[in-house]
């Protein structure tokens, strides 16, 4: 549809004489030259559907939004220096001290500006939430399987917001240059000096000579405030413009395909919605910053490089990092008067991978069960006990370094050892994310039994019979028909087989250890051992409109 | 549409639930009752008092610490310790210990004011050691708590966390909360090194230095310490504040997600 024509069509339709009200002519004139109104109104019917978990990724939106306003108000008042100087402002207890002007002006920003104290705490929750929030919408679109054909890429455009999330708190929470903040600075410079042979320069470059010199405070800031959100911002245009082109996912149900989208419209419903739940993550957000304190720097004082707290924990995003360094066992090797700091390094070459595994998963998923068509309904988690429980692993083993980065906190409160916790935490490190996919695929398959016996003998109605020779029985209702599609309309593969070892002509055919590893894995997937046949419908049939069934 | 409207009302009402929550916790948390401060009793140097000293400590004491306090297997040797000590580690019910443990944990104390200072002049007069400190020491008229924020910070916060909310050692030790700490244990306590916290004798944090930290303490951890903030989680940084995101934070977001994707299905059907 060109602009053109739709302009002809509504200026036929207005009578000539009556003339237009000025917004109307404005708006006329507007999109003449823009064009917005045929753009609008091809998109303006876009459908969205509803369940709740489909606003998870909203309220990462929205936090982010938040976050980006207040930044913006704190950034008039913040000064990046780290330039010395003898504070003498409105908190009493800071009085005399010698302090960096970034800290300086935080304090500023807390007790002298208007709203300004307020507006650090919505940052800084908001940034928290916004964090949390990508996670669980992640972990909604993983379970669900909505990172499938066509949207894989979109899956990486998210997790690159997540891990880009991560590293502009990492920053942002640097910026005050407390105590606390300097700790995780000194932590951070102590994993770059870890690399072997550049550590030292990394660490030079980025800090602009030994640490902590004059120069990180005011870097940070710029990754913080400018590069960063530049390029997340970036990142979420193209993200929410993919969600936009590829059309929402749905459940199964009734009607729903995988070549529609049942819902309502974007406009207006849908947006009259959206604005709704902005001002409510908004004010839940304020309310949090307004009643709770966080981050109080003018009790944890100004970063010395001579002075150390416990409970030096970064933001929680970064608590799994903090758990790998606290949990490996301090190891040193000594090559040629070099130390290699294991105890460091390792748990820094570990990062990557535990990040990197979210990444990758699609691509193994779609190589090891060969399927490459588009999915546009998405998955029960049941229905998939292999990713679910993969997924859950991952969750379980990511709270297992979470326990280890808290540590501390976990002894103190539950009177227990800190040891005994390291060590408990360097086994469930291996350990429990295993137990975790064996429990998670069995509830899965449980599930799936308990499904079909439920379409094959209806679901428990609580009702007792006594049948004429005395027997007791419970009546099993029928489902309706569209319990009965949502609970059988997920597709059931067969796992990839490898072909026959040797062609027609009897030539042996070299199977690659990569076919072999592949069809083993896909057997994981799709084997006896991972899905519960779904009931067909002769089973269907036979049981229902045979002999009278209870 | 209507309906929609109609339910403007809700998430205000939801909002002063919330209000409610909050308060509640609020309430809980002010609920920490401080501890009595023991009454200050005379003169403790007096032979009298070493007389009734030696004999409540062959009762309480000398099983594990030795006749003499000279110790035991069970307990260490008491020369030399001073009058301080036992005040702090009898007035704070660490001592009599119980049971051989990682830490001997603080309980309700055992004896009285009178008591303990007969305990403090006896073991005094086994050997020379800090003194019991006075109000002008513990409590002076002058003090700079932005300088004792300093101290604390060099010498104090690893162990006991930026305020002295506590925090954990190796092996189920743990350095604990200052809360609630009287201004002479505090003091007490830096002369004595109790356990496993070194001590700190006035040649390394002066008189005046020890007066200050303690007035810190009370500016950042006390009843009388205000936070700016609002409630503040136990003041034990990033890691509560990480969870409460998640728990109260996120909850509510998807409690609150879960309702309008509620409201719009109904809107649907009718
Ligand atoms: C059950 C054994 C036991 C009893 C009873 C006991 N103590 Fe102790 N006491 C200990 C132990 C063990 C320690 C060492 C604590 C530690 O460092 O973990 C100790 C430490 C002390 C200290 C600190 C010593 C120092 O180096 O600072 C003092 C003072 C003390 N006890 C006084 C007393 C007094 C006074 C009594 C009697 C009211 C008493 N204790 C009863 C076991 C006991
Ligand atoms: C090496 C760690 C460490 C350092 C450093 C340290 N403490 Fe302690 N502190 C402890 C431990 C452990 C205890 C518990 C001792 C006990 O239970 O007998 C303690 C106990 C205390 C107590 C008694 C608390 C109570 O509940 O009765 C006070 C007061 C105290 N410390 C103050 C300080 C001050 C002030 C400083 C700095 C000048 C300091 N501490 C430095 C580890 C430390
Ligand atoms: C992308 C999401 C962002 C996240 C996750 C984030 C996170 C943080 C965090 C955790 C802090 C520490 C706050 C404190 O406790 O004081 C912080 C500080 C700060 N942020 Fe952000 N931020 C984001 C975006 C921005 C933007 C877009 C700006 C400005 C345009 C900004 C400006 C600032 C400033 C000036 C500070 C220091 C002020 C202070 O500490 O009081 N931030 N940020």
């Amino acid at each position: 549809m060109s602009t053109e024509s739709t302009t002809k069509q509504s200026g036929g339709e207005m009578p000539r004489q009556r003339k237009a009200p000025a917004g109307e002519r404005v708006a006329d004139w507007a999109d003449g030259r823009l064009g917005i109104y045929s753009l609008a109104k091809a998109n303006m019917r876009k459908i969205f559907p509803d369940h709740w978990s489909f606003m998870l990724g909203e309220v990462a939106l929205y936090s982010f939004i938040i976050v980006i306003l207040t930044g913006v108000y704190l950034t008039l008042f913040f000064t990046p220096s780290m330039a010395e100087i003898e504070y003498h402002g409105s908190y009493v207890p800071m009085h005399g001290i010698t302090m960096s002007e970034a800290y300086a002006s935080t304090l500023e920003i807390s007790f002298d500006v208007r709203g300004g104290l307020l507006m650090r705490q919505i940052h800084h929750w908001g940034a928290l939430i916004f964090v949390a929030a990508m996670f669980v919408h992640m972990m909604r679109v993983f379970f669900t399987g909505a990172f499938r054909k066509p949207r894989e890429v979109n899956w990486l455009f998210g997790f690159l917001l997540l891990v880009l999330g991560m590293f502009t708190g990492l920053t942002g929470y640097s910026l005050p240059d407390d105590l606390l903040s300097g700790t995780g600075i000194r932590f951070m410079e102590g994993a770059i000096l870890s690399v072997p042979v550049v550590g030292t320069y990394i660490s030079m470059f980025l800090f602009g000579g030994e640490f902590p010199g004059h120069d990180i405070i005011s870097r940070f800031f710029s990754i913080h405030v400018l590069l960063l959100p530049g390029i997340m911002l970036g990142l979420l245009v193209a993200h929410l413009i993919l969600v936009f082109y590829h059309k929402h996912t749905q459940f199964a149900g009734a009607g729903k395909t995988n070549r529609n989208v049942v819902g309502m419209p974007l406009l207006p419903v849908y947006m009259a919605k959206a604005g709704g739940f902005f001002f409510l993550v908004f004010g839940v957000i304020s309310m949090l910053a307004a009643t709770f304190s966080i981050n109080p720097v003018w009790v944890v004082g100004p970063y010395r490089s001579d002075q150390v707290s416990t409970n030096a924990q970064p933001d929680w995003y970064m608590g799994f990092s903090e758990g790998l360094v606290r949990i490996m066992p301090g190891w040193e090797i000594n090559i040629w008067d070099h130390t290699l700091v294991l105890g460091v390094f390792i748990p820094l070459m570990v990062l990557p991978l535990v990040l990197g595994a979210i990444a990758v998963y699609p691509f193994i998923e779609s190589w090891v069960t060969g399927d490459k068509r588009e999915h546009h309904i998405l998955d029960r988690p049941r229905n998939a006990p292999t990713r679910t429980a993969f997924g859950a692993a991952w969750i379980a083993w990511y709270f297992v370094m979470l326990i280890g980065g808290g540590n501390d906190l976990w002894a103190t409160h539950f009177h227990l050892s800190i040891n005994a916790i390291t060590w408990f935490v360097r086994i469930g490190f291996f350990v429990v994310p295993v137990i975790t996919f064996v429990i998670t695929k069995r509830i899965c398959m449980g599930l799936q039994r308990h499904d079909k016996e439920k379409v094959l003998h209806g679901r428990e109605s609580g009702i007792i019979k006594r049948l004429p020779h005395g027997e007791f029985v419970e009546v099993h209702e029928r489902l309706s028909q569209e319990d009965l599609h949502t609970l059988t309309a997920h597709e059931q593969y067969s796992p990839e087989e490898i072909g026959p070892e040797t062609d027609e002509q009897g030539v042996r055919r070299k199977v690659g250890r990569s076919e072999k590893l592949r069809a083993k894995l896909s057997k994981g997937f799709y084997g006896e051992n991972s899905q519960v046949a779904k009931p067909t419908v002769e089973e269907y049939e036979e049981i229902t409109s045979g002999h009278g069934h209870h | 549409m209507k309906k929609l409207s109609a339910r403007r009302r809700h998430p205000l009402a939801a909002l002063v639930v919330l209000i409610f929550a909050l308060a509640a916790t609020g309430g809980l948390y002010t609920a920490l009752a401080p501890a009595d401060e023991a009454k200050a009793a005379k003169g403790s140097g007096s032979s009298l008092a070493i007389k009734e000293g030696k004999k409540l400590y062959a009762v309480g004491c000398a099983s594990c610490h030795g006749t003499g306090g000279q110790g035991s297997s069970d307990g260490p040797s008491l020369v030399g310790v001073g009058a301080a000590a036992v005040d702090f580690q009898v007035g704070t019910g660490r001592m009599p210990a119980q049971k051989p443990e990682a830490q001997a944990p603080k309980k309700p104390v055992k004896y009285d004011q009178a008591e303990i200072d007969q305990l403090a002049a006896y073991v005094a007069s086994l050997g020379p050691g800090p003194n019991v400190p006075n109000k002008s020491q513990y409590d002076p008229n002058e003090s700079d708590a932005a300088a004792g924020g300093e101290l604390f910070r060099t010498n104090c916060a690893q162990c006991h966390n930026f305020t002295g909310e506590g925090g954990a050692l190796s092996k189920g030790k743990f350095a604990p909360d200052l809360g609630d700490v009287s201004k002479k244990h505090i003091y007490e306590a830096m002369q004595t090194g109790p356990q496993s916290m070194p001590s700190y004798p006035d040649s390394v944090i002066t008189e005046k230095g020890k007066g200050d930290i303690i007035a810190y303490l009370e500016t950042v951890n006390s009843e009388e310490s205000d936070s700016p903030g609002g409630y503040g989680l136990g003041g034990f940084g990033p890691v509560s504040e990480g969870l409460f995101a998640w728990v109260f934070g996120l909850g509510v977001m998807v409690a609150v997600a879960v309702w309008v994707a509620a409201r719009t299905a109904k809107a649907k059907k009718s």
